[in-house]
């Protein structure tokens, strides 16, 4: 069973690493469904909190992905852009999207746990 | 796909089976229905590889009984009834008087004098109540739309899986009706998915059996139940139009085609007048299809573009999963050539036109 304690995350239903990783949850793909392109940004590029990172569309639609934290891109999942459907088969390992080189640790502290997340999920209406 | 929630859904035969199943459902056409149960491009593939198996349960029956019920649908249809010889099925439009298309349907000729017409969810109330204010001669019209089932089997693999359970299978295009168990059903041999395959129609109480005999026939074969996500990008890919999306009253059948569903040189049928005009020079517009030219996907409402200038609306897009490209069809202005493209996520993406289906074997 894979560890989750170790990830941070969004309301908007990212995840962050420790080392600064960044892909959606497993509620996430499960409503999204079938992720068809994933726009990831390039190395280099600087990133605030809450910044429009990238996106993923999928059969249904189109999702913006978020910034958990600032920093600056410094790698990329070329493996999920050439085959996006690891967004679905494996959320959490082979299926992120790009490394930040995180600003300011103290940002990680908003984020929650994934049982807050979890908590979280509770009170969000369903959205089919 | 339009969906839209209403506070009163109705529920197909299947539904706590498909709650049972880890289905996704969504409101469609008043009807709390199966969107998908594991992904809709899995689910998609099956019926292009092996097969899949819908509840179509939302859809409308209505029979047309009676002497003069051949020349009361030829009346009402766009499309030759006459051509539809026992045993056989066809599709048509049904038209206001300005030519605007109130359903499209499929009429399946039963016995001599004996019509079962198979309407979409959205429409069914519609239909009937268009069709008995139209009503003239020995006609008599049943809208039996409540109390049956609707299955669709499709797929390369349907009829051999279709075989082990049921001695006779009509042709291509063709229909049976059996008494089974002393209940008759309705089997025909069409789709909406662009391949071959089964539609059954059966009384509200069976449906829950057959399906669950069409799934455990089906397990060597690797059928899988599929949701009405699937069957949204299945019937695109083949070109198919969905009506409420990309048919409907404000167009009527002349701008949306397919040409051959108009019979012009059939004797008078309701909106005759106004699409012989439209043929006559006055079609301003038409019903396109778009593949693009680059990774995108349109979607209901997205923007199509001549050069610089918005020209119409995308009324149905998707992902292709076998051409794995964005697909799309929309309304536009006659006699453009070329430059079009069509924003998607915010980006114009180039499309080109192209005929349909978007997808052929």
């Amino acid at each position: 069973m894979l560890n989750l304690n170790h990830l941070k995350f969004a309301k908007t239903h990212e995840w962050i690493s420790p080392d600064g990783k960044i892909g959606i949850s497993e509620h996430a793909q499960k409503e999204i469904t079938d992720v068809v392109f994933v726009d990831i940004p390039s190395i280099g590029k600087s990133l605030a909190k809450e910044e429009e990172a990238g996106s993923i569309e999928s059969v249904k639609a189109a999702f913006p992905i978020y910034a958990p934290c600032s920093g600056k891109v410094i790698a990329v999942n070329e493996n999920v852009a050439k085959d996006p459907s690891m967004v679905n088969q494996s959320p959490y390992e082979n299926g992120w999207f790009f490394q930040l080189e995180i600003k300011d640790a103290n940002e990680l502290q908003n984020l929650m746990t994934h049982d807050q997340y979890q908590e979280f999920l509770k009170t969000e209406v369903p959205s089919h | 796909m339009k969906t839209h929630i209403e506070p009163q859904l109705k529920h197909t035969p299947l539904y706590d089976w498909h709650k049972k199943n880890g289905a996704k459902c969504v409101g469609f056409a008043g009807w709390e229905m199966a969107v998908l149960y594991t992904s809709i491009v899995e689910e998609h593939l099956a019926v292009r590889k092996n097969a899949g198996v819908f509840d179509i349960s939302h859809m409308g029956q209505i029979f047309v009984e009676g002497t003069g019920a051949l020349n009361f649908l030829q009346k009402l249809c766009t499309n030759d009834i006459s051509k539809c010889r026992v045993g056989h099925a066809i599709y048509s439009h049904i038209c206001n008087t300005e030519g605007g298309v109130v359903d499209d349907i499929f009429v399946y000729s039963l016995v001599l004098n004996q019509y079962l017409v198979v309407v979409n969810a959205s429409t069914a109330n519609k239909d009937f109540d268009w069709m008995t204010k139209q009503k003239e001669g020995d006609v008599t019209i049943r809208n039996e739309s409540d109390s049956f089932g609707m299955i669709a089997l499709q797929g390369p693999k349907a009829i051999s899986v279709a075989s082990k359970l049921f001695k006779n299978i009509p042709g291509r295009h063709e229909c049976l009706a059996e008494n089974i168990q002393n209940e008759t059903m309705f089997f025909c041999r069409t789709g909406y998915t662009g391949e071959d395959g089964l539609e059954i129609i059966l009384p509200e109480e069976n449906t829950l059996e057959l399906w669950e005999k069409i799934l455990f026939a089906g397990k060597d074969s690797n059928l899988l139940p599929c949701g009405l996500g699937a069957r949204d990008t299945l019937r695109l890919e083949a070109g198919y139009l969905l009506y409420g999306n990309d048919v409907d009253e404000e167009h009527t059948s002349m701008e949306s085609g397919p040409s051959w569903v108009v019979k012009l040189n059939k004797e008078n049928f309701i909106g005759k007048e106004a699409l012989l005009k439209q043929k006559n020079g006055e079609l301003k517009k038409h019903l396109l299809a778009f593949k693009l030219k680059d990774r995108g996907i349109p979607r209901h409402g997205s923007k199509i573009f001549h050069q610089e200038e918005v020209v119409g609306q995308v009324t149905s897009g998707t992902f292709s999963p076998m051409l794995k490209i964005g697909i799309a069809l929309g309304y536009v202005p006659l006699n453009l050539e070329g430059n079009f493209s069509i924003e998607c996520n915010g980006k114009k993406i180039p499309a080109e036109v192209t005929k349909l289906p978007f997808y052929n074997k």
